[in-house]
């Protein structure tokens, strides 16, 4: 009984015991659902779509015309291009961080792996002066990024720094090393057993930690106001370009350029879903 | 099942919330209360101001509840419902915003002050010692000089910044065209146009850029409070003008307290946080300007928005607008990248 | 298990190490050294201002509020969404995501959209029955609230689905109903899941910034949250202010974190 009741706090393992039947909705469960479908829409869905509708004000020329301004565009490029470079980056790291914070042990590894929440706990805007403190023109160390779109990845880079990290920790904490040794035994090179039997089991932990970095990424303000310096065309991101919008009254228009956010988001988030699904099915 | 035991302590979270919102915003003030919304740089004056208020007569039994930010996130919060009995924003379409909503009589601007409170000029802000030797205007658009200045989009101090830009041009005997090309090099030197003046402030201070364009009264604060920086008036500027008013539904006190400002005591506290008064004979030595004793220079040449630039409804529809010369001018300096 | 060699496992320790570093810990430290400048001075002059002190409760507040709602709303729809299903059951777990991608102005924007007093879809309505959502607390809660919603629910949902449901089903073959089942069984098992979710909304809650920025109105001494005012502080010359409170706040958030992962560990080592 406690062997089933004890685990770790996390994402699947590679062995997962498929689900019963599910049940469907009725009536306590209906209610509960129903309560909580009330609560999310009013919290979430009917503001969210609330901005949707505002950019629709302005018909689809309007629409299409903020769209086509040079400078949305660049923000909403830059903004696609470094989320997504962030994202690969926290793939290769992440995994790094949690394969050597899992597999070896060293003194200290302890208070790296609190550092990995840190990002998670410092407000935004206080990451954002410190990172300008450090990296700006007045850095200690004489690198100064700041108002170049290095100064957005680094940003980028520390909000979404757990997010793949935690996912893949709690997996490989649970693979089972049976199969490896078997790899081993039989020949395989310590590359082509981490390619063929390890990565795959940690793919969907991968994914899903990628589609959380990503769209924390993509949305990401507070720590980018100072450090990036909002040069458009340059380093001024999409949520930025909104804020000026709104500033100016164009509150259509910065509904637009929100929509297309969410909008890319989404798709983000149900394509890594796919992947995640793919992946666990083959496993 | 569970799910209607977590309901129920849903419910009433719920409901704990809506309490909390009825019951949220009764101050039970035996005087009365003045919403005061203004934008982020007279909040020193404005505290010391508060005081000598409740020390006259009229404002003995008032207290105050105030908030400060970018002059136009503020005029939007109040257009949107915040309450607001006395507003102090830094340009005149954030009044007009409100007025245009109904909530500020049009006849704000009629008075003998034309609605405006407190004045400043736009200066160039450099550090200490003027490393790069910046004297004026022209000096700022030379090569390899990195300027900070708010973004034109979204801040009301860019706004001033870039008129004053243009009209120190225009002031010296240059034509359109030639004004077109120095805001072209303006924006091509631009290191960084963060959100609001205060930001830009804050990214100069930081290190970022060699001049910062801002109000003589943010140099003369930032002085005062240890910034090592230095700031140069140049001989043509532009006269910033802070306007003022009271909203139609704000208890009678609130406009007692409008007039309060233009008395002396009131004035002098303004001038005390670097502004430039708006009653003659306000005599006091400023700390933090260039020179306390002769704290505001007068520049060679003062434009204002409303004699040289035809009001802000023009200025803002020429420059400022989607099509207006500012948007063309970043959208090219950007694609030239 | 796959022997890596001692120059590989080298390179990777350090590469990690310096990333970490370069990253993460030397800002950090920063922020330490920043605060406790003149030892704990600085910490306790803040508390001296009511502003400061009016913030930190509305932090509390709004902190707590979240953490509640998105614990019973979390475990609920997790629950929900695993061991059910319904039509829209895919696009409702892509839909819980997306308050972790919106920014927080777009938040803002959204819910000032709906409930602002003067022309929002519920806003005016509310505003008419006395009740004041923009510009005052539950404004700030539910702005909290909406960044933190995916948290809980991203750590239970895994779990429910790896251990599967046999155990309830059992018990509910041997007469035990509903709330038995969830309390007894269905609970206990979720429990690491649902510490861990709650502390990260805890830590998320207390740094939120941008969105409660826009609907609070930042009135000074009512409707700021710490957050809005360590950047007030940073921006009027008062660093050592905004620099205590973010010290506070991170602290905050480390402490719980670090709490639970030393309990983690002991409750498993004691169960081994």
């Amino acid at each position: 009984m406690t062997a089933l009741l004890e685990q770790k706090p996390g994402r699947a393992a590679r062995k997962r015991r498929p689900a019963r039947a599910v049940n469907a909705l009725g009536g306590a469960s209906g209610l509960g659902m129903g309560l909580a479908m009330i609560w999310f829409s009013l919290l979430v869905l009917i503001p969210l779509a609330a901005v949707v509708v505002q950019a629709t004000t302005g018909g689809w020329d309007g629409f299409w015309n903020t769209l086509t301004n040079g400078q949305t565009q660049a923000a909403i490029r830059l903004t696609v291009f470094q989320s997504f470079f962030v994202t690969m980056l926290n793939v290769v790291m992440g995994t790094m961080i949690a394969w050597v914070l899992v597999r070896d042990r060293f003194p200290g590894a302890a208070i790296l792996d609190v550092l990995i929440d840190v990002p998670f706990a410092l407000p935004t805007i206080v990451a954002g002066l410190v990172l300008l403190a450090l990296y700006g023109p007045e850095s200690p160390i004489g690198i100064n990024i700041a108002n170049q779109s290095t100064a957005v990845t680094f940003a980028l880079a520390f909000v979404t720094l757990p997010f793949v990290v935690r996912t893949v920790q709690p997996v490989l904490e649970e693979l089972d090393k049976d199969v490896e040794e078997a790899a081993a035994s039989l020949g395989a090179s310590r590359l082509t057993t981490f390619r063929r039997v390890i990565l795959p089991s940690l793919v969907p932990a991968i994914a899903a930690g990628a589609a959380m970095a990503f769209a924390r990424a993509s949305g990401e303000y507070g720590s980018l106001v100072l450090l990036s310096g909002n040069l458009p065309f340059e380093t001024e991101v999409a949520s930025v370009r909104v804020l000026s919008y709104l500033e100016g009254g164009y509150k259509a228009q910065a509904s637009v350029v929100a929509s297309v956010m969410l909008f890319i988001a989404l798709v983000v988030i149900v394509l890594l879903d796919v992947i995640q699904r793919r992946v666990s099915r083959r496993g | 099942m569970s799910i209607k035991f977590k309901a129920a302590v849903a419910a009433s979270v719920a409901g704990l919330l809506t309490l909390s919102a009825c019951g949220g915003d009764s101050s039970a003030a035996s005087g009365e209360e003045i919403n005061l919304i203004a934008y982020s740089t007279p909040q020193t004056a404005y505290q010391a101001i508060q005081g000598l208020f409740q020390d006259t007569d009229e404002g003995a039994d008032v207290t105050f509840k105030e908030s400060y930010g970018p002059s136009g996130d503020q005029s939007r919060a109040v257009e949107a419902g915040q309450p607001a009995d006395f507003v102090n924003f830094s340009l005149e379409s954030d009044v007009t915003r409100l007025v245009d909503a109904g909530l500020v009589a049009d006849d704000w601007n009629t008075g003998e002050h034309e609605g405006i409170v407190a004045d400043s000029v736009v200066v160039l802000v450099v550090r200490e010692g003027n490393p790069k030797n910046i004297q004026g205007w022209d000096d700022i658009v030379k090569p390899g000089v990195g300027i900070v200045s708010p973004n034109p989009a979204s801040s009301g101090g860019a706004r001033w910044n870039i008129l004053a830009a243009w009209g120190h041009v225009l002031a010296t005997g240059g034509t359109e065209d030639d004004a077109k090309a120095y805001l072209t090099k303006f924006f091509k030197n631009a290191v960084s146009l963060p959100g609001s003046a205060r930001d830009a402030l804050t990214s100069f201070t930081s290190g970022n850029g060699d001049v910062l364009v801002s109000y003589e009264n943010e140099a003369i604060l930032a002085r005062q409070n240890g910034e090592p920086i230095e700031y140069i008036v140049p001989d043509e500027t532009l006269l910033i003008e802070t306007p003022a008013a009271v909203t139609v539904d704000a208890p009678a006190v609130a406009n007692e307290f409008l007039s309060f400002l233009y008395t002396p005591e009131a004035q002098t506290e303004f001038v005390k946080s670097g502004y430039r008064s708006v009653i003659d004979g306000i005599s006091v030595e400023v700390e933090g300007a260039t020179d306390p004793a002769n704290p505001f220079p007068t520049p060679k040449t003062l434009l204002t928005v409303g004699g040289d630039f035809g009001g802000w409804g023009e200025a803002k529809a020429k420059f400022f607008d989607e099509g207006g010369i500012v948007p063309v001018i970043q959208e090219e300096t950007g694609t030239l990248e | 298990m796959v022997k890596t060699s001692p120059l590989v496992r080298l390179v990777l320790r350090l590469t990690v190490v310096v990333y970490l570093v370069g990253l993460v810990a030397w800002p950090v430290t920063m922020v330490v050294r920043q605060t406790f400048e003149e030892g704990f001075t600085y910490i306790l002059d803040s508390f001296d201002d009511p502003n400061v002190v009016n913030a930190l409760q509305l932090t509390l507040v709004a902190t707590v509020a979240s953490v509640l709602i998105n614990l019973v709303f979390g475990v609920t729809i997790s629950i929900l969404l695993v061991r059910y299903q319904f039509p829209g059951k895919r696009l409702l777990s892509a839909m819980i995501d997306m308050p972790l991608s919106v920014s927080p102005v777009v938040v803002g924007l959204a819910l000032l959209l709906v409930y602002n007093p003067r022309d929002g879809w519920f806003g005016k309505g509310l505003a008419e029955a006395g009740v004041q959502i923009i510009f005052s607390t539950p404004g700030i809660i539910m702005a909290t609230t909406f960044v933190a919603l995916p948290l809980v629910i991203r750590e239970v949902v895994p779990v429910l689905e790896e251990i599967g449901d046999e155990q309830e089903w059992a018990a509910r073959s041997l007469g035990a109903n509903a709330v038995q089942t969830f309390r007894r069984i269905t609970l206990p098992s979720i429990r690491w899941a649902v510490i861990y979710g709650v502390v990260l909304t805890l830590a998320r809650s207390l740094g939120e910034f941008g969105a409660v920025k826009v609907v609070s109105g930042n009135i000074v001494g009512a409707t700021q949250t710490t957050t809005l005012v360590i950047e007030e502080r940073y921006q009027n010359f008062d660093r050592p202010t905004a620099f205590a409170l973010a010290f506070l706040l991170m602290f905050a958030a480390i402490l719980c974190i670090v709490i639970v992962s030393i309990l983690r560990v002991r409750h498993e080592s004691r169960s081994h």
